[in-house]
């Protein structure tokens, strides 16, 4: 099929529905309600379907309900609108209901600002609700990699039985992109009927819970959880940009930072400045083996984060490299998506 | 030749619950399941557990389920019901869980008119975490939150879910019942056959309000709380009907009138 162009948010919609994906429960909220407006009109088209919730309590909690029934099902939403899901997360996530949640990220705490921001790092890399768990989070940079994002999700989600999350952030949700929904192959979802609650017929009850009231039976599914967050590490992704051969200088980035350091190092390699782009694609799990291998090799000297937050990825580059180099940072907030210029500005002060 | 005349109802499992003497959630438990048997339902339900003392159901109840988190059993059962209408969902909810932490879900879901039955136990007391004060505790009524009655000044007073939700215009089955007598329990089925009945037609949203006891956290024998619910709370929360809409289809009609 042929390119099109579309706004980040509509593709968002059409990507699951391309997956697979035909119900779908939200909340309004900026910068992402137009993935509800896309598929208020697109779900009756594709027999799916719709529904505005009441909150993004009861948007995720349907999800749930959703998903114990074994089909795809997704929710979006933005970063207050994820804080108030965290609850159903945790629970989703309990219960290994395979599902995948969108979040075009805004500038918090809280009601912050309408802008794109990547202040949800932190939230959704560690979990973010109770207890000890994991999503498996994919940080796309463009409306394209979004695209691929989600269809990859619901497999994802499927292998693992773990929801998926998709880091988006406004800028993707408002940008208007060519995007080719062929590029991903879609693929079968898999067969829940050994768990899914579909109807007793012909064989015992299947229970979706999540209450494990003897301590035993509880550490047992922790560690049964634990362990699949250790399988899932082989999901980890980066992607290595720019650079003269011998980068002095690594920056750290994900989805639109990472895009805008991407043009700043273009600029620098263009003046010989050796600067190479370390971009994590899934943030959980993040690619510590890959990045630290490279920030080991001798010709890098320093590393700089570039962020829409306050630093928070900072954590796992200081994980990944065990401090054994300086790590610098810069980074915009508020809704403010740095730019080149400054991204450029910061690198030279370094070298 | 040997007769059954009385037996467990396929919808129920064979193991002991884990309810207090003379707790009426287990014979509020019975009622559901047979009149699941009754419509042959069992095998294309899915149940939904709320956060309270019947949080374990599902461990009673001989079906498929699904364990919510507290208060949001509405939410949970309108995501299976709107992937699969096919199926026969229903909800089994407290009073704390319905009518406090979950108010927002159980309105907006009965607004809807999702077509899904709630079964709402109402014991006026918070059980599960040990007798704390309800939405729905009456005046004056001692609970460890409460140690010197409720103060409807301070607390406001009692929610009556069934005549809450009756105020909205979207059509609805809505009925009290009580599990504090043999009579009651008697009609408190027909209310529950009607409300599942409503939904296997597809008409409405349906709620059945169950009066039920709490004896342990009300301090009071087994007898002494069927009299306590009967004198106390029945006033308060009057039962029977309070919602039936008209249905279109002549045979569906016909089998809630036979009630
Ligand atoms: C989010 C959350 N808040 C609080 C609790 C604690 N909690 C468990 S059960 C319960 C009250 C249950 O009372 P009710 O719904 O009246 O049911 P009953 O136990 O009386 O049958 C509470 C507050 C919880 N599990 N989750
Ligand atoms: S605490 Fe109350 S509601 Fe809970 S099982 Fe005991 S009697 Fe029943």
């Amino acid at each position: 099929m042929a390119k099109k162009l579309m706004k980040g948010n509509e593709a968002i919609g059409e990507a699951a529905i391309r997956a697979g994906a035909l119900h779908y429960f939200a909340y309004p909220i900026t910068p992402q309600t137009e993935v509800a407006e896309y598929l208020a009109r697109r779900m009756p088209e594709v027999g799916g379907v719709f529904l505005q919730a009441e909150s993004e309590l009861g948007a995720s909690n349907m999800l749930f309900g959703a998903a114990a029934s074994g089909k795809r099902a997704f929710t979006s939403s933005s970063s207050p609108g994820i804080s108030l899901m965290s609850e159903a997360i945790s629970y989703i996530t309990c219960a290994e209901l395979p599902t995948v949640l969108i979040n075009v990220c805004r500038a918090g705490p809280g009601l912050g600002g309408i802008l794109p921001s990547q202040g949800d790092y932190l939230q959704s890399t560690r979990g973010g609700g109770h207890g000890d768990y994991h999503l498996l989070v994919l940080a796309p940079a463009t409306v394209q990699e979004t695209v691929e994002h989600i269809m990859m999700a619901f497999d994802l989600a499927d292998k693992y039985r773990n929801p998926v999350m998709i880091f988006a952030d406004g800028l993707i949700g408002q940008m208007m992109e060519p995007v080719d929904f062929d590029a991903v192959p879609v693929s079968k979802p898999m067969d829940h009927s050994s768990w899914a609650a579909t109807g007793a017929k012909g064989r015992d009850p299947h229970i979706v819970k999540t209450l494990y009231l003897n301590p035993i039976d509880n550490e047992k599914h922790n560690i049964h959880l634990a362990e699949k967050y250790e399988r899932m590490q082989v999901e980890a992704r980066h992607e290595i940009y720019g650079g003269l051969g011998k980068p002095e200088l690594i920056i750290t980035a994900f989805g639109t930072s990472a895009r805008v350091a991407k043009t700043a190092i273009d600029q620098l390699n263009e003046e010989g400045v050796d600067v190479a782009l370390f971009r994590p694609i899934t943030i959980y799990p993040f690619p510590f083996k890959a990045l630290a291998e490279l920030a080991k090799k001798k010709h890098v000297k320093t590393l700089l984060s570039v962020e829409m937050n306050s630093g928070q990825m900072i954590e796992d580059v200081r994980l990944a490299t065990q401090s054994k180099k300086p790590i610098h940072f810069f980074g915009r907030q508020g809704g403010i998506v740095p730019s080149p210029e400054e991204v450029v500005e910061a690198v030279k002060k370094l070298l | 030749m040997s007769q059954t005349i009385i037996c467990k109802p396929e919808g129920m499992r064979d193991n002991h619950t884990h309810y207090c003497p003379g707790c009426t959630h287990g014979a509020i438990h019975r009622l559901v399941a047979e009149v699941i048997d009754e419509l042959g339902l069992r095998e294309t339900t899915v149940g939904v557990a709320p956060v309270g003392c019947s949080v374990l159901c599902y461990n009673y109840f001989n079906m498929d389920f699904l364990e919510a988190a507290h208060g949001r059993a509405p939410a949970f059962a309108v995501g299976m019901k709107r992937i699969r209408p096919d199926l026969n969902v229903f909800t089994y909810q407290g009073d704390g869980d319905l009518a406090s932490i979950g108010t927002n879900e159980i309105l907006h879901a009965a607004n809807r008119g999702e077509k899904i039955t709630v079964i709402f136990v109402n014991n006026a007391i918070y059980g599960m975490t040990g007798g704390q004060m309800a939405p729905t505790t009456l005046p004056q009524q001692v609970t460890t939150t409460s140690p010197m009655g409720r103060n409807v000044e301070e607390a406001g007073w009692p929610i009556r879910v069934r005549e809450l939700l009756s105020t909205l215009r979207t059509p609805a089955y809505i009925a009290r019942g009580s599990s504090h007598s043999p009579q009651w329990l008697i009609r408190t089925k027909q209310y529950i056959r009607k409300a599942f009945q409503y939904q296997k037609s597809n008409t409405c949203f349906s709620l059945v309000e169950v009066l039920s006891t709490c004896p342990t956290n009300w301090g009071m024998t087994p007898v002494e709380s069927t009299e306590w619910l009967a004198d106390n709370m029945i006033p308060y929360y009057p039962l029977g009907e309070l919602k039936t809409p008209e249905v279109e289809d002549g045979a569906t009609k016909k089998m809630l009138e036979v009630n």
